[in-house]
């Protein structure tokens, strides 16, 4: 009884989220915000409960959408790792949008404040519809209403310069879709299916006969690409330093903590799913994977080098971190791909800090990104020095947090699977970038630690001064350090629960 | 070769568009144009979807009395472009509300100028 109400989580949490996105749109600002928190909080409820008994379970559930059984239906799948990452995603986005909510209500127009709580109940339901659907059209359509809410968060600095990285990224990710749209609707001509099921069995016949091999891989690509793009893996990666550097703090963290996750989470579930392991890796887009990861890894870590911009140097940073999932998941294996999950969530719980943290810095430092100006800014809010540097230090990979797990695993997966054609440009390549990291953190946090004489700090003022809207910055960096140091410290039942979670998607 | 062409008219013609609309988003300055290449774009695609389920000779998926299963076209990919359109309609009024608001902050709709703009206000 109990187990068969359960399994109806994920549909009522994908329901309640637009819902809500409805009733936020025709609420004031305050209200809006309120029945927004309300929302993350049942869905993060939902989504340990379902953990839960998926733990006990122990096999994957499907649960069939309307009265039209497969290959008919619409359906939602789950074993442990979509309720494990809702979870993790759920709260790096109420813990982002709590964070930056003082330097958004200073930012956002009056009158237009309930238009960013709508996009964030839209961006739940996409989180949840593209993490527990089945069906490759649904999860089209999900991606869609996931850009338009992104953009939506972006526009909420209503600023210029704003609305025109809002476009940019419209446009990079319009392109996205489209060869993605063009993937699924090949894949559809090829097998007559949308379910994932149907379409893996279907593909796996085809390959072994070798029919329609041209299209299968034309499709496997395009889809490939499409979601590349929207995740902004190298050369895709130009729009980031734009959109990054002027959008708010809250809406730069939710782009890089769980956006440009969910396109990389869907197409993980694809290659399990839709593909089967087996023929994405001998279609060869394994192999182009590792190559633009690897290169992403160095090309971002160069790029943050160069720039005189503090917000930007962040945002090419995280093109290296998205180089490093899609390295680990170019690897293969089952440790390659538990290495790209742990490296997803570890960006995803340290790369919001860092923005949240940056943008008190510069509200210090006469609101300029510049480092000439940042000089000192950790004397003056401490908090927000500490928060930074704690964001640095994972970034960077020193033991005790998430980061080194990740540089571990990926160095381990390189180095089990396949010795000698992965393993040593692996292994380069994480040696380099790992300078190149601590080259620019390093950089960044000695100039916020070294002392100002135009903008001394104020002896007097305490360190942990809540005032203005602080209470909830410091409650977003301290959950954000804490959750860091426990996927540090504790990564082995994390781990295990990856890789049972693989599992039950079926590598 | 010709035959062939004519055969599946409707794909080449939805290839050829895509080329066109794909170039005209990737490549184009103007935002406007940038937009119609999405939507010419996307309309491709449903050509392109809609050629898959059509079968020549059949009837619209409408219930009609006497006609069995067989006499319909697949209705699936019908379905799907409608979605398809909904999704396409949202992303070009969003697209366009923001060239709305870039042409009065910026007076132009090149969005080189647009850069160029924002570099000189970053320096």
């Amino acid at each position: 009884m109990i187990s068969s109400f359960v399994v109806n989580f994920p549909l009522f949490c994908i329901v309640a989220s637009l819902l809500c996105a409805v009733v936020c749109s025709v609420l004031v600002s305050h209200a809006a915000e309120k029945v927004c928190w309300g929302l993350l909080m049942a869905v993060l409820a939902a989504n340990i409960t379902l953990l839960v008994y998926q733990i006990q379970n122990g096999e994957s559930v499907t649960f069939m959408m309307g009265h039209f059984p497969a290959p008919w239906g619409n359906e939602l799948r789950f074993g442990i790792l979509e309720p494990m990452i809702a979870i993790l995603l759920g709260l790096v986005l109420l813990l982002t949008a709590i964070g930056g909510r003082m330097h958004y209500f200073a930012q956002a127009q009056t009158g237009h404040r309930s238009v960013y709580f709508t996009m964030l109940c839209l961006l739940q339901a996409s989180t949840m519809a593209m993490l527990f659907t089945n069906d490759i059209f649904t999860g089209y359509v999900f991606i869609e209403i996931a850009t338009i809410a992104t953009c939506g968060v972006l526009v909420s600095r209503n600023t210029p310069g704003s609305i025109a990285a809002a476009m940019r990224y419209m446009i990079f990710s319009q392109i996205g879709s489209g060869l993605f749209l063009l993937g699924v609707i090949l894949l559809y001509g090829i097998t007559g299916h949308l379910l994932l099921p149907n379409i893996c069995a279907a593909v796996q016949q085809l390959w072994a006969t070798g029919e329609y091999h041209l299209p299968l891989t034309a499709a496997i690509s395009l889809i490939t690409v499409g979601l590349a793009i929207k995740s902004g893996l190298f050369p895709f990666h130009f729009w980031m330093a734009d959109t990054y550097g002027s959008a708010s703090p809250g809406a730069a963290g939710v782009m890089s903590g769980v956006v440009s996750k969910l396109y990389i989470l869907f197409l993980l579930k694809l290659i399990f799913c839709a593909f089967g392991t087996e023929v994405y890796y001998d279609s060869g887009a394994q192999n182009v994977m590792f190559v633009f990861g690897a290169a992403g890894a160095l090309v971002g870590s160069v790029s943050a080098i160069h720039q005189r911009d503090i917000n930007r140097m962040t945002a090419y940073s995280s093109a290296s971190q998205i180089g490093y999932i899609y390295m680990a998941l170019g690897i293969g294996g089952q440790a390659g791909v538990i290495a790209a999950l742990f490296q997803l969530i570890a960006h995803a719980i340290t790369k919001p800090p860092l923005f949240l943290s940056l943008a008190r810095l510069r509200d210090v430092s006469g609101n300029s990104p510049y480092f000439a100006d940042l000089q000192g800014a950790a004397h003056r809010d401490r908090l927000a020095g500490i928060s930074f540097t704690l964001g640095a230090m994972s970034m960077v990979g020193l033991p005790t947090m998430a980061g080194f797990i990740v540089k571990l695993q990926i160095a381990s997966a390189a180095v089990s699977t396949d010795i000698g054609l992965k393993a040593i440009p692996t292994l380069i390549v994480l040696a380099l970038s790992t300078v190149l990291n601590t080259v620019y953190f390093l950089r960044t946090v000695l100039r916020i630690y070294t002392p100002s004489e135009t903008h001394p700090a104020d002896p007097k003022a305490p360190w942990w001064s809540p005032k203005g809207g602080r209470v909830s910055a410091t409650l977003a960096y301290a959950a954000f350090a804490a959750m860091n140091f426990g996927f540090g410290l504790f990564s082995q039942p994390v781990l295990a629960l990856l890789e049972r979670g693989i599992g039950m998607l079926g590598f | 070769m010709l035959d062939q062409i004519l055969a599946c008219l409707p794909e080449v013609v939805a290839v050829l568009l895509y080329a066109i609309g794909f170039m005209l988003l990737l490549l184009h300055k103007n935002l406007i144009k940038k937009i119609i290449g999405l939507n010419i774009m996307d309309t491709s695609m449903y050509l392109f979807l809609a050629s898959m389920g059509y079968i020549q000779g059949n009837i619209a998926p409408i219930l009609t009395e006497g006609a069995t299963v067989a006499d319909y076209i697949n209705p699936i990919p019908s379905g799907l472009v409608l979605t398809g359109i909904v999704v396409s309609v949202s992303t070009t009024a969003l697209m366009l509300a923001l060239v709305i608001r870039l042409y009065r902050a910026y007076h132009t709709l090149n969005l080189d100028e647009i850069y160029i703009e924002i570099q000189r206000g970053r320096r």
